[in-house]
């Protein structure tokens, strides 16, 4: 009996070693990107057809862009799919990535419930934010470093208010962005997002969304999403070759196109602007 | 209302029409919670034996380290792990991060204080006379541990049920280690958790009504083996 044991023993400890080995993974890339990308569908028609195009698999993980950024130091990922352009030009200057390149852009709206208590609606953006600090209503931020949550601190400090971070109206959710949206429509909060997570959003909820967009169109609304290779000189086992065969492809013609006739409720969720 | 109903029809329109994204999820739950509780029987039931069955000076602070483990928040586990993980930690030039070994590891450090909580207090309620026996008849000391092992070997199976409802179950580690990458480390928790995130419940239920289904043969296996051992 005792030695029945000792063989299933030994048989089960030889499975799981095979079962560690088969699991190692082959040539791959790995992406840390964004949650607009991931939350509105775009990666699932990307990923396929770059493994279809180059054989090289491309793997991503959903994060908020400043926990990108941190990962691409960290060496964890090989490129990132980010949208912070002061972030990202100080973490080139710091020499954690290199080549950064534009993909596409949409714009960000500030959104709210359909009686808009505070009256946003066609405010400009300074206006729409002073009225927001009143602390009439609330407001759902992203509160985790993300693009969009760096984006709504700076149009706080640019209408010359302080970040309202312990106001009871102000609630941080730590969540990617429909999450974040889902928070807001159960409240019936105003939030800001960007315009392919919006257009996402509203798809989810048919034809007629709780939340509607009321400040948009300001040229300080821009959203530039750009690919950054992590830089092979700060992180030796990065796959350089391969996130420059990323960029390379993502700014093709073809994927540009690709990326321009993506669309939800017959709407483009991000415009292709490589140069 | 409306939405809970639509989404459990389509939870198994998902199930039976064999969605790929579904199975990709419940494929990489079984192969991953099966290595983490195989690692944590092979390494817990010896050292869960030593802890029960033999006396020595330390045995009961040991214990109650253990049992403290038992409840270790799997967030604190997922952080410790990645810390060591990251290509800065300590076994960052291993590649763990983001693989479904890697997840495993941290699993098993979940599963673990389990298994040797409860085989240490099997092997404590085995029949003392068991050991005198085997001694008098001369027994090597490998020949006590899988002798003992082997009088205790439901309650081990009991041990390792317990262990994988606790790590089918988790999503602290698997999210923090895995990354809930598509295809790769996503679990059935971490797609659940993502999912209801989007708002998109009926794929959260679907997903929710394996697990159930899972645990459930779990547990219809272990009762079947309880009532051959009665036989």
């Amino acid at each position: 009996m005792a030695k029945k044991f000792l063989i299933l023993w030994m048989a089960a400890l030889l499975l799981l070693t095979t079962g560690l080995m088969s699991a190692w993974a082959a040539d791959s890339v790995m992406l840390a990107t964004t949650t607009s990308t991931d939350n509105t569908g775009l990666m699932d028609i990307l990923a396929p057809r770059f493994e279809k195009d180059t054989g090289i698999e491309l793997k991503w993980t959903a994060i908020g862009t400043g926990k990108a950024l941190e990962m691409g130091k960290n060496c964890d990922v090989d490129v990132l799919l980010v949208h912070a352009p002061a972030a990202e030009k100080k973490y080139v200057a710091d020499g954690f990535g290199r080549d950064r390149t534009q993909v596409m852009y949409n714009d960000f709206v500030i959104i709210g419930p359909k009686n808009d208590p505070v009256a946003l609606r066609g405010a400009s953006v300074v206006e729409a934010i002073k009225k927001l600090a009143t602390g009439k209503a609330a407001f759902v931020s992203r509160g985790d470093n993300s693009g969009t949550h760096k984006k709504e601190i700076s149009l706080w400090k640019k209408a010359g208010m302080a970040v309202p971070d312990q106001q009871k109206w102000y609630i941080q959710t730590g969540q990617g962005m429909i999450a974040t949206l889902n928070v807001a429509t159960e409240k019936g909060a105003y939030s800001m997002t960007d315009r392919g997570t919006f257009i996402k959003y509203s798809e989810n909820h048919g034809v007629n969304p709780p939340l509607v967009a009321l400040v948009e169109g300001d040229p300080g609304l821009f959203n530039q999403y750009s690919l950054i290779a992590v830089d092979p000189a700060n992180c030796s086992n990065t796959k350089y070759g391969l996130a420059k065969r990323l960029a390379e492809w993502m700014t093709s013609d073809d994927i540009q196109k690709l990326i321009g006739n993506f669309k939800l409720m017959n709407k483009r969720l991000f415009i292709p602007n490589a140069r | 209302m409306d939405y809970i109903l639509s989404g459990l029809i389509q939870a198994f329109e998902l199930l039976f029409q064999g969605n790929p994204e579904t199975y990709s999820a419940v494929k990489t739950t079984v192969f991953a919670s099966s290595l983490s509780v195989g690692a944590s029987m092979l390494i817990g039931a010896p050292l869960g034996f030593c802890l029960g069955y033999a006396r020595f000076p330390g045995a009961r602070p040991i214990r109650v380290v253990v049992d403290t483990m038992l409840s270790l928040p799997t967030v604190v586990i997922g952080l410790l792990c990645y810390a060591f993980m990251s290509h800065r930690g300590p076994l960052g030039d291993l590649g763990l991060l983001f693989t479904i070994p890697g997840m495993a590891i941290g699993q098993t450090i979940l599963g673990l204080p389990i298994v040797v909580a409860l085989t240490a207090s099997a092997v404590e309620n085995l029949d003392h006379r068991l050991k005198q026996t085997l001694l008098t008849l001369g027994a090597e000391p490998h020949q006590l541990l899988l002798t003992s092992l082997w009088e205790a070997r439901f309650a081990l199976a009991l041990a390792g049920a317990a262990a994988y409802g606790r790590i089918v179950s988790e999503v602290g580690i698997s999210m923090m280690i895995g990354g809930n990458i598509k295809w790769h480390t996503r679990t059935i928790t971490t797609a659940i958790a993502m999912e209801t995130g989007k708002g998109q419940f009926a794929v959260g239920i679907a997903l929710g009504l394996i697990l159930i289904t899972l645990a459930l043969l779990v547990n219809l296996a272990m009762s079947g083996l309880k009532r051959l051992s009665g036989q």
